[in-house]
C-alpha cells in the first residue's frame, strides 16, 4: 500500500521525504522507486535512501523561484508532481552472491550466536545463506550495506563490549539486521563469518560493491576458498 | 615543488569543499570546517577556488617551502614566523625559496588556513582532496599531516609573475576578519529539528535560553556539548535516518551532539536541532571548553542570512582578484 510521503525541511539545502517509520521490505522497496525515479528526473538532485525515508539535498539558490517563492516549497511542488507521475516500472534489480567463509577465526562469534538462538552452528549457516537479502540502505561507514531479510530467527542482540578493530569483510548480525564491514572498523554486532571480497574501493569507478535497492545472497565457502578468493581480489 | 612538513602541529589535514554526492555509498561530504575562512585563503593567494589548503587545528605545522611561494593564513588567530620575521594574516605573503614558516598556537578560535599560490596539488579522491579522517578517505588514507609528508604544490594559473628575490614581502593590504570571524563568540542560530517538539519543557528552555560546554572529545565528525542534560518526555526508538553536518542529535546520555563537516551520512538518534549553515563556521572555531549557546531561528531567516554571506563573499573574491591582478 502507498502511503502518505511526510516531507520535512532538515536544512537549507536537505528536504526529508518520509515514507514510514518501521524497519519494513515494502517501505524500503517504496523509497528505492522514489530514488531511482527522482535520480533520473531531476538529475541535480542528490538522493540518500535509509531505511523508510529518503534524503534530498539540493542547491537552495537554483530552486529559489524568480518572484522569491520558497527553495524548499518549489521543490516540494516539483517532487510531489514527479512522485504522482512514476511509471509504475519494477526497477530490475542486481543479484549479487557474496562468499562467506563462516566461524573459527573468520566468525569469532559464530558458536555465541547459535546458543543464543538456540540452534547447531551449521542451522545458523543455513539459515544465514538460505535467505533473499535487499540493501536497504549504506551508512555508518563508506560501502556499509544495511541488510532486510535476517531470518527472524537468527536475531541476536549486539555484543555488550564492541569491538575497536573489527576485521575488513566481517559479515555479521546486530539485531534484526545483518551488514558486511567494509574496512576495519569499531563496532557492535556479532562476526559470524568474513568475506574475501572488496566492498569499497575509492580508487574503482564504481567504488561500492553494492547500492541500495541490490539483492544479496550469501554462499558458505571453505578457508582454502576464502584464501584463493582473496589473493585474487584487486588490492 | 613541494612543500615539506617539519611538524605537523595538533591536527594538520588537507581540506577543500569536500566530497558532495557520494552519500548514498555512505561517504560524507567532509571538508573544511570553516568554508569561508578556506575559500578567502584561496582567493588571498590568487587560486581559482576549488585548491586544497591546509586547516590547522589549536596549533599550527611547521613546513619548508622549497621554492618561493605565495601563502595566506585566514581563520584563527594564530602565530606565525618565518625566522624572527611575523606573518601577518588576512593577506597573502611572498617567501622566498627555502623559507621554512613555523606556525604556533591560535590566541582566537580554533582553526586556521593555510593556503598556497597553486594549491596542494595530491591525487583528488572521489572529486575531493580534502582528507576524511573519520572516514579514512583522501591523501594517505584520509590521515592528518605528519613529520616528513612532502606535498607537491600545483602550477598557478594566470597570474602575476612572483617576485624576485629574498626577502618576505605581504601585500601592503590585508582583510579586515571582522565579517569573517567572530570574536564575540554570539550565540548560533538553531532551527527546530524533528524532535525537538518531544523533549521536555524545561529542556526546550535551556535549548534556548541556557548554555553548554564544548567538550574536549570533540573532533571533525561532532562536537560533544555538555553541561547540561536534556531529556525528551519519553524515551523514542528510531530507525536511522539522513545525517547532516549541523544536526543537533540527542543520544541516551542527554548530551546533545552537534554534528560537524565529517558527519557520518545516517544515524539513530533524535534530531533536536539544525544549527544554521550560516553559523557552522563559527561553530568550528569554538575551543574545547568554550560555551556553546543557541538562539531559535527560522528557516527563511537561515536561508535569508546564508544568501547575503553569499553573495558578500563572492564579492569579496571577485574584489580580491581584480586586486591581485592589479596591484
Amino acid at each position: 500500500m502507498e502511503h502518505e510521503i511526510q516531507f520535512e525541511a532538515l536544512a537549507e539545502d536537505a528536504l526529508l521525504l518520509r515514507f514510514g517509520e518501521r524497519i519494513d521490505v515494502d517501505l524500503n522497496a517504496q523509497v528505492q522507486a522514489a530514488a531511482i525515479s527522482l535520480r533520473s528526473r531531476i538529475p541535480e538532485l542528490e538522493c540518500v535512501p535509509a531505511y523508510a525515508s529518503l534524503l534530498l539535498r539540493f542547491d537552495p539558490w537554483a530552486w529559489a523561484g524568480d518572484d522569491g517563492q520558497h527553495p524548499h516549497q518549489r521543490l516540494r511542488a516539483v517532487v510531489s508532481a514527479t512522485l504522482r507521475d512514476r511509471d509504475q516500472v519494477t526497477v530490475a534489480s542486481r543479484e549479487l552472491i557474496i562468499p562467506v567463509c563462516y566461524g573459527g577465526e573468520y566468525g569469532p562469534d559464530l558458536e555465541e550466536v547459535a546458543a543464543c538462538c538456540g540452534l547447531d552452528v551449521d542451522t545458523v549457516i543455513a539459515r544465514h545463506t538460505a535467505a533473499n537479502y535487499r540493501v536497504a540502505m549504506l551508512g555508518f561507514a563508506p560501502g556499509f550495506p544495511y541488510l532486510l531479510g535476517l531470518d527472524p530467527q537468527l536475531a541476536v542482540p549486539r555484543r555488550t563490549d564492541p569491538r575497536q578493530r573489527v576485521p575488513a569483510g566481517s559479515v555479521a548480525i546486530g539485531g534484526s539486521q545483518t551488514g558486511i564491514y567494509p574496512e576495519v572498523l569499531p563496532g557492535g554486532w556479532q562476526l559470524i563469518g568474513r568475506t574475501p571480497l572488496r566492498l569499497f574501493d575509492v580508487t574503482a569507478s564504481d567504488p561500492s560493491l553494492l547500492a541500495a535497492g541490490d539483492r544479496v545472497r550469501f554462499r558458505a565457502i571453505d578457508e582454502e576458498t576464502f584464501r584463493q578468493l582473496l589473493a585474487a581480489s584487486p588490492g | 615543488m613541494s612543500v615539506s612538513i617539519l611538524k605537523p602541529g595538533l591536527l594538520s589535514s588537507l581540506q577543500d569543499a569536500g566530497r558532495p554526492g557520494h552519500a548514498a555509498l555512505g561517504v560524507g561530504r567532509a571538508g573544511a570546517m570553516d568554508g569561508p575562512a578556506w575559500q578567502l585563503a584561496n582567493a588571498l593567494v590568487g587560486n581559482q577556488g576549488g585548491e586544497a589548503a591546509i586547516e590547522c587545528t589549536l596549533v599550527g605545522p611547521s613546513l619548508r617551502f622549497e621554492r618561493a611561494s605565495v601563502i595566506a593564513l585566514t581563520g584563527a588567530v594564530i602565530a606565525a614566523h618565518v625566522g624572527s620575521q611575523p606573518i601577518p594574516l588576512w593577506t597573502s605573503c611572498f617567501l622566498p625559496a627555502g623559507s621554512v614558516l613555523q606556525l604556533g598556537g591560535m590566541t582566537h578560535g580554533c582553526r586556521a588556513y593555510l593556503a598556497v599560490r597553486g594549491g596542494f596539488d595530491v591525487t583528488p579522491v572521489l572529486g575531493s582532496r580534502s582528507s576524511d579522517l573519520h572516514a579514512r578517505i583522501g591523501y594517505e588514507h584520509g590521515r592528518a599531516l605528519r613529520a616528513g609528508d612532502v606535498l607537491p604544490i600545483g602550477a598557478a594559473a594566470a597570474l602575476p609573475a612572483l617576485p624576485a628575490g629574498n626577502d618576505l614581502r605581504p601585500l601592503h593590504w590585508s582583510l579586515d576578519p571582522q565579517p569573517w570571524f567572530d570574536f564575540d563568540r554570539r550565540p548560533l542560530a538553531m532551527l527546530h529539528g524533528s524532535h525537538w517538539s518531544q523533549l521536555d519543557k524545561a529542556s526546550k528552555q535551556w535549548l534556548s535560553d541556557g548554555s553548554f560546554v564544548l567538550s574536549k572529545d570533540s573532533n571533525r565528525t561532532a562536537g560533544r556539548l555538555d553541561g547540561h542534560v536534556l531529556r525528551l518526555q519519553a524515551p523514542l526508538e528510531l530507525i536511522s535516518e539522513a545525517a547532516l553536518p549541523g544536526t543537533l542529535q540527542l543520544p541516551p546520555s542527554g548530551q546533545p551532539i552537534a554534528l560537524l563537516a565529517e558527519a557520518p551520512v545516517t544515524g539513530g538518534y533524535p534530531r533536536i536541532g539544525q544549527i544554521a549553515a550560516m553559523d557552522l563556521p563559527r561553530l568550528a572555531q569554538l575551543r574545547p571548553g568554550d560555551t556553546v549557546c543557541f538562539h531559535e531561528s527560522t528557516l527563511d531567516e537561515a536561508l535569508t542570512r546564508l544568501a547575503a554571506r553569499q553573495q558578500r563573499l563572492t564579492q569579496l573574491v571577485e574584489t580580491i582578484a581584480q586586486r591581485l591582478e592589479h596591484p
